[in-house]
């Protein structure tokens, strides 16, 4: 297992630094002069010359990449254009906003998904089974955006049950502000989870094993919950994993309707201004969760499938 | 109470579908005595697994018991409850699946999985583990305390098989149901399987309903053979008599075409031409009439009974009539 997380761990490392380094040129590759753009129209040539060496954009792109990955091994994302302050503080200002969001969305999507998924799997062709799929289906159809604003007006505005904008302070209080937004977010990913969890749960259920288990007269419950949803969950933890960065697309969505701080309204306002250091550093950020995020679905996926350590 | 453990009287069972009934078992009659091993052969598609999910009753829900009883103690199962039958499974009846890479959960350890077929007992977990290796001792698995950490897939084939073996006479069951447990292993390990569930049957003297294709080991293991064709018995009898003296042709031509049996080189293979009927749409008469090299006029009119012609041997066959009803 030590052996197993220490290999996904470097793969993780190297994605990163693949992804990091496109990155970096893509966001060189975007036509227009970021100092010009920075300084404004009416800056003096002396002081587009200071920032262009202070920024290394005089050196060749190699050597730009040398210095930029020098300098984030440091913890050093750059400065902020405007305010002056290191973007590394900016952006770990921001990040718990977004990972509570996030976290809280997938707990709350996947517990409910995962239990309702098992329970129709266990009464296929029921009528719960049917009313099921069709609350899946139109949890997945609704757009997150839609249902957030929805959701904003008749809790928040029409019921006053939970606050409306911002993150609030202390332990209460955020879970209180984390509500609605993580509703919003999660919706659709319990109606994916339950359909994912009663397909594989129906698959599992039909492996002889299964057969074996009730051949020896063990209880359906320990059947379904352990036997069976062992293995079904299994490609479930792959889906969430990957899911993490659609959530963190979502939760722009979220963080924008609810007026939350958090790393994707941070991305929204510098895009809009232009903070390039900040889009990178937030961008940077990003990429890693994604990829921490997908390596852990898949070390969770090796410890519950001893097969999955074998293998590679 | 007499001697019998397991006795089926004329049960019929069909499958549900779209294509209408599937008429999968047709008045099978047979038993099984005390600590006597049965052995039931048949080409794929004759039955054979219908016929053991139905005794333990864990069929597809498309099954329709139509007609007649499994009766295990004197009690019909099939009017038992569900958790009835529950009761029943891996305590006094016990099955050992066909394919030995499939019939384990792959995310659990054989330890857990042992522990857990033991959920009747009350004995303590350390007492249970001992149990467990104990058994796998006893089917020959070197190092079994070890071993019991282990999953599935770092098993070989043959000791998987053991494995479920070893699992199943665990409860020491009065009948255990062996599901073609060595057609997945290759002949040497066969041979030693057999030899081992044979010692441990002696042990335990526990009832044995063996299912296979092999006739080389129904005739080394069994005491009595049923031969199934078609989702009914065409044959039942002790051993010896079945294989010398059978009495009905697709019996013959069965142990023509066993490979053991064939001492001459020959280019060809025996085999038996033609199919199974379709079960959905059976035809009239005899079922094996089609494939069959003696059939008659009278073959194709009506459904030979299994009549008994001498004290335990039946069979299935207008031959055996001496004369046959216009």
């Amino acid at each position: 297992m030590f052996f197993y997380a220490a290999r996904r761990f470097g793969l993780a490392l190297l994605i990163l630094f693949v992804a990091v380094t496109v990155m970096f040129l893509m966001i060189r590759a975007v036509p227009g002069d970021p100092v010009q753009i920075m300084l404004g129209p009416r800056a003096t040539p002396e002081l587009q010359a200071r920032l262009t060496a202070e920024l290394a954009l005089d050196q060749p792109i190699i050597k730009q990449l040398m210095i930029f990955y020098g300098n984030m091994l440091q913890g050093d994302l750059g400065i902020d254009v405007f305010s002056g302050r290191s973007v590394t503080t900016i952006v770990f200002q921001q990040l718990p906003h977004t990972l509570w969001l996030i976290f809280a969305s997938i707990t709350w999507s996947a517990s409910l998904g995962i239990a309702l998924g098992a329970y129709a799997a266990a009464h296929p062709n029921t009528a719960i089974d049917r009313a099921a799929a069709a609350v899946s289906v139109s949890f997945v159809a609704a757009p997150a955006f839609v249902v957030a604003l929805l959701s904003l007006l008749i809790f928040a505005v029409h019921l006053q049950w939970f606050p409306a904008i911002g993150a609030g302070e202390g332990f209460w209080d955020r879970l209180n502000h984390l509500v609605l937004p993580a509703f919003a977010i999660g919706l659709s990913w319990v109606g994916y989870i339950a359909r994912l969890v009663r397909a594989s749960m129906l698959e599992v259920m039909g492996e002889s094993h299964v057969r074996t288990a009730r051949a020896f007269g063990l209880s359906e419950r320990r059947i379904v919950l352990i036997y069976a949803l062992r293995i079904a969950i299994l490609p479930v933890v792959t889906v969430i994993g990957v899911g993490m960065g659609f959530l963190l697309s979502s939760a722009v969505f979220a963080e924008i309707v609810f007026a939350r701080p958090g790393l994707g309204k941070l991305v929204i306002d510098s895009i809009t201004t232009r903070n390039y250091p900040i889009v990178m550093g937030s961008v940077l950020i990003s990429t890693g969760l994604f990829v921490i995020s997908t390596a852990l679905a898949d070390l969770i996926n090796a410890w519950l499938d001893p097969r999955a350590r074998a293998a590679r | 109470m007499s001697d019998t453990l397991l006795e089926l009287d004329c049960l019929s069972v069909d499958y549900e579908t779209s294509r209408g009934d599937l008429k999968a078992l047709r008045d099978i009659s047979f038993d099984v005595k005390k600590g006597e091993i049965v052995g039931i052969v048949g080409e794929s598609g004759c039955g054979k697994s219908t016929l053991i999910s139905s005794i333990l009753r864990l069929t597809a829900p498309n099954t329709r018991f139509r007609e007649g009883e499994i009766r295990f103690k004197g009690r019909n199962l099939l009017a038992a409850s569900e958790k009835q039958m529950r009761d029943l499974r891996g305590a006094d009846m016990s099955i050992v699946f066909q394919d030995p890479m499939q019939t384990h959960n792959p995310v659990l350890t054989i330890g857990r999985q042992m522990l857990d077929i033991q959920h009747r007992s009350r004995s303590p977990k350390a007492e249970k583990l001992a149990r467990a290796a104990r058994m796998l001792g006893a089917l020959g698995i070197p190092d079994p305390e070890a071993r019991l950490k282990q999953y599935p897939h770092e098993f070989s084939g043959g000791m998987r098989q053991r494995i479920a073996i070893a699992m199943a006479l665990m409860s020491e069951p009065d009948l255990l149901i062996a599901d073609e447990p060595t057609t997945a292993l290759d002949a040497t390990l066969e041979v030693q399987i057999i030899e081992r569930l044979q010692e441990l049957q002696r042990e335990m003297n526990c009832a044995v309903l063996f299912i296979s294709h092999h006739l080389g080991v129904i005739a080394e293991l069994c005491d009595r053979v049923v031969v199934m064709y078609a989702g009914a018995v065409v044959e039942s009898g002790e051993v010896r008599e079945i294989f010398h003296n059978p009495k009905h042709p697709y019996t013959r031509r069965l142990i023509d075409c066993d490979p053991g049996h064939i001492k001459t080189r020959a280019r060809v293979l025996p085999t038996i031409p033609g199919e199974v009927p379709d079960l959905a749409a059976l035809p009239q008469g005899c079922v094996f009439r089609d494939r069959c090299t003696q059939a008659m006029p009278h073959c194709a009119a009506q459904v030979p009974p299994l009549s008994k012609l001498e004290e335990a041997h039946h069979a299935a066959c207008w031959l055996n009539h001496g004369e046959v009803p216009a």
